[in-house]
């Protein structure tokens, strides 16, 4: 696979290199069902990198567990739904090739750094695993590469430090380590979630300019998924917006907070406090809690903390529908003037 | 509010914070050197601030917040809330009781080891008289408090028992130590004290004595799932404080624990709920609830809203703010999230392992920071603007923090300091008044 020499692709290539469609994730607990997902469509151009956007419960992670099938089955359901990647729909082959694709062709990377790495063996170990199972090297060859993986995500002395183990680095080096095993086989995307969100904010600038540069480098999609809109803002392309396990807002990154039309868009954006701009005496807050998600909804799920709701959203849940250029859609009945859609 | 007027009266005095976690190594668990979490802070809160205290993870904010309450037992350092010291009012004070403390630790050894020699002497019979008349001897002064001979606990008894004999060495030698080192300590501390200068009445106030001090300085935790105990119902959470410390009876506690469920924003019907049913951000306002049940001066808020969402976020801390105003409420806010300490602070302190490297008001420190540290971690924080994202130029830190427990020579900054000097690496910088009410500590501000 070129490694390195490969340019940053233009965003013009329509061909997704993942296609989401109508995914459907369904939790069944003792107390009845958990609806976590909820007919979530988005796709993902070669070299683009995705944000989304969401609270704790809205449905972000599970969305991406789903798709790369790593959520436990049971207590969760795959309801309906399908994922083109490859030409292949990832939801109907089988487990034995779904293996093949994760952690290969779409690489992982997960909050904790800690957690997703086995601390007793070493980080050279970890890393030559994927690249001797997937890409069938030799011991000797998944060395070598593992030294440049290492490299290549900035940890110095890559050779020596092969046979340390995680405890042994700080929490941004570990993610870095993670970065390079999701790294390590080329993938064409790359999911990250919640990558930086363990780290200190000096460390995030530092891995955050990484990836800015990997992308450069490698060319690879992204699909990351946090919560920060201060990191969103810096590395997106297009952003998602999810709550209450739907897409309720996308759109081209400098679009969607120069104009966001989602009620929920606005609000969080305006509840974040700025480190530059007018500081107001009190922030803004959305009233309420999340939803509950027990049900399939039938109404849209902002509608009880939502300040422009009107009859219509208790009796509908509202699609995403094109609400301007460059693919900027929302999923909302309220047209920015509040008449009866 | 904002600005420095003599008028204003401080509430919370800290001088020379120390909090070091000592670090025991080898067999003997020795002690081979400390974690110096907290290591010489000054600060001052004025009445009815908020003082907003920033730093990276393990950068020592939050030992900090717990030491200015008494929540760990500082190692050295004044700290003053109310006018009452609670901390070690003289510098002398807390040395002199660490060295008195060590000693007193080797009368126990002394103890101990004579004891051990007693014990293995009693048992051997020597053939020399006078070694068998002083062992005689020291046994008979060891066992003298038993008494009379013939009775079940007399010297004869013991003494033919091994298994009694044994026992009561132990007791003895035990009962012994403790009182050596009592008496060690209290020698050395007033006799050191005397020439220092200290008295006893500088000794940091023991639990019992901080026990009624306690009313008036309270803390809101970071975790709320944590922070309350899942067997109580949320009556019984925000009413222990008011059990423990005052002697209100049932009926006014529970209309007192109404109030204060109707002052942050609970639902009185939620009295008799377990705190699992509660989500996170009404979890965090029980834990406020019973930070106010004693009518507290000062609470020491350690990252309430970390490990909440961001629209919850905004919830809490337009509480928070709410409640300051209506009560006259101190807060020592401790957080990371530097866009939150913008909106909630009056002055912030900045730290960086274990030092506060700048302290100023809110404004100037935004807009203008001194510190270079200041300066790379506001250019980290990720603004929610994609056009300034693209335009805005950023200090990016290279490496990570050093160790708390052998933090770099001169400067602990200058490991990392982009605008690193020489003399940084010699000479530790000291905390200046560069301009009114900004203080740094930085050699390119001298």
């Amino acid at each position: 696979m070129p490694d390195g020499a490969n340019a940053h692709i233009p965003a013009e290539d329509n061909r997704y290199v993942l296609d989401v469609k109508d995914l459907k994730t369904v939790f069944r607990t003792r107390r009845g069902e958990v609806h976590a997902v909820n007919n979530v469509s988005f796709n993902l151009k070669a070299g683009e990198l995705l944000g989304v956007v969401g609270e704790s419960g809205s449905g972000k992670s599970v969305t991406m567990m789903s798709l790369i099938r790593l959520l436990p089955m049971p207590p969760a359901e795959i309801r309906s739904g399908s994922v083109w990647f490859d030409d292949m729909d990832l939801m109907k082959i089988s487990e034995d090739r779904m293996r093949a694709i994760r952690g290969a062709r779409i690489g992982m990377v997960f909050q904790d750094p800690m957690t997703s790495l086995n601390p007793v063996f070493n980080v050279g170990f970890q890393l030559m695993e994927p690249l001797r199972k997937h890409m069938g090297m030799t011991k000797a060859q998944a060395q070598d590469r593992a030294v440049e993986l290492l490299d290549l995500v900035g940890i110095p002395d890559a050779r020596r430090r092969l046979s340390d183990y995680p405890h042994q680095f700080s929490g941004g080096m570990r993610q870095r380590v993670m970065i390079a095993i999701a790294l390590a086989c080329d993938p064409k995307v790359l999911i990250a979630d919640e990558p930086t969100t363990a780290l200190d904010v000096t460390i995030q600038a530092q891995i955050l300019e990484l990836v800015k540069e990997l992308r450069q480098k490698l060319g690879m999609a992204i699909v990351w998924i946090t919560h920060d809109l201060g990191v969103i803002a810096g590395i997106a392309d297009r952003v998602m917006v999810m709550y209450g396990g739907q897409v309720v807002e996308e759109a081209p990154v400098r679009e969607l907070f120069a104009n966001p039309r989602h009620p929920y868009t606005r609000m969080l954006l305006e509840t974040v406090p700025s480190l530059t701009g007018e500081r107001s005496d009190r922030l803004r807050v959305i009233q309420g809690q999340p939803p509950m998600l027990s049900a399939s909804p039938a109404s849209c799920p902002f509608r009880d903390r939502c300040p422009q709701a009107f009859g219509h959203c208790a009796r509908e849940n509202p699609l995403l529908r094109d609400v301007g250029a460059n693919g900027h859609r929302a999923a909302c009945f309220w047209d920015g003037v509040g008449a009866d859609a | 509010m904002l600005d420095a007027t003599p008028t204003r009266r401080k509430l919370v005095e800290v001088r020379n914070l120390r909090m070091y976690f000592p670090i025991h190594a080898g067999l003997l668990r020795r002690h081979a050197g400390d974690v110096k979490a907290v290591d010489g802070v000054d600060f001052d809160i004025f009445e009815g601030e908020t003082l907003g205290l920033v730093g990276e993870s393990g950068c020592g904010k939050s030992t900090c917040g717990r030491a200015v309450l008494r929540l760990y037992d500082p190692t050295s350092g004044s700290i003053s809330i109310s006018g009452k010291e609670i901390g070690w009012a003289h510098e002398a004070a807390s040395e002199i009781n660490a060295d008195a403390r060590r000693w007193a630790k080797w009368a126990i050894y002394v103890v101990l080891a004579v004891g051990i020699v007693a014990y293995a002497a009693s048992f051997i019979d020597f053939e020399n008289p006078a070694l068998l008349q002083a062992r005689n001897f020291i046994i008979g002064v060891i066992f003298a408090p038993l008494g009379l001979s013939g009775s079940p606990a007399s010297p004869e008894v013991v003494l033919s028992s091994p298994l009694w004999r044994t026992v009561y060495m132990v007791l003895i030698f035990g009962i012994l130590a403790v009182l050596a080192n009592q008496f060690v300590w209290e020698a050395i501390f007033k006799a050191r004290a005397r020439t220092a200068g200290v008295s006893s009445s500088d000794v940091a106030p023991d639990e019992t004595a901080l026990r009624r001090l306690r009313p008036m300085m309270q803390m809101v935790f970071q975790d709320p799932q944590a922070s309350l105990n899942p067997r109580m119902t949320v009556a019984a959470i925000i009413g222990e404080p008011l059990s423990e410390h005052t002697a209100m009876t049932g009926t006014e506690r529970n209309a007192r624990i109404y109030e204060l469920m109707d002052q942050v924003g609970l639902n009185r019907d939620f009295a008799n709920r377990y705190p699992h049913e509660f989500s996170g951000g009404q979890r965090q306002r029980i834990g406020i609830a019973r930070a106010l049940a004693l009518n507290p001066k000062f609470i020491v808020c350690d990252e309430p809203i970390a490990a909440l969402d961001v629209s919850i976020q905004a919830q809490v801390v337009n509480l928070l703010e709410d409640l300051q105003e209506k009560l006259g409420l101190t807060y020592l806010f401790i957080s990371h999230d530097l866009s939150m300490v913008r909106h909630i602070a009056d002055r912030v302190a900045v730290m960086y392992l274990g030092k506060v490297v700048e302290l100023a008001p809110r404004d100037p420190l935004f807009s203008d920071p001194l510190h270079p540290y200041t300066k790379a971690l506001l250019s980290a924080v990720p603004e929610p603007d994609p056009v300034t994202h693209d335009t805005a130029e950023r200090v990016i830190l290279q490496g990570d923090v050093p160790s708390p427990s052998n933090p770099p020579q001169g400067c602990n900054f200058c490991t990392r300091c982009p605008s690193v000097i020489d003399i940084c690496r010699v000479e530790e910088p000291a905390m200046k008044e560069v301009r009114p009410g900004r203080f740094v500590a930085c050699h390119l501000h001298p």
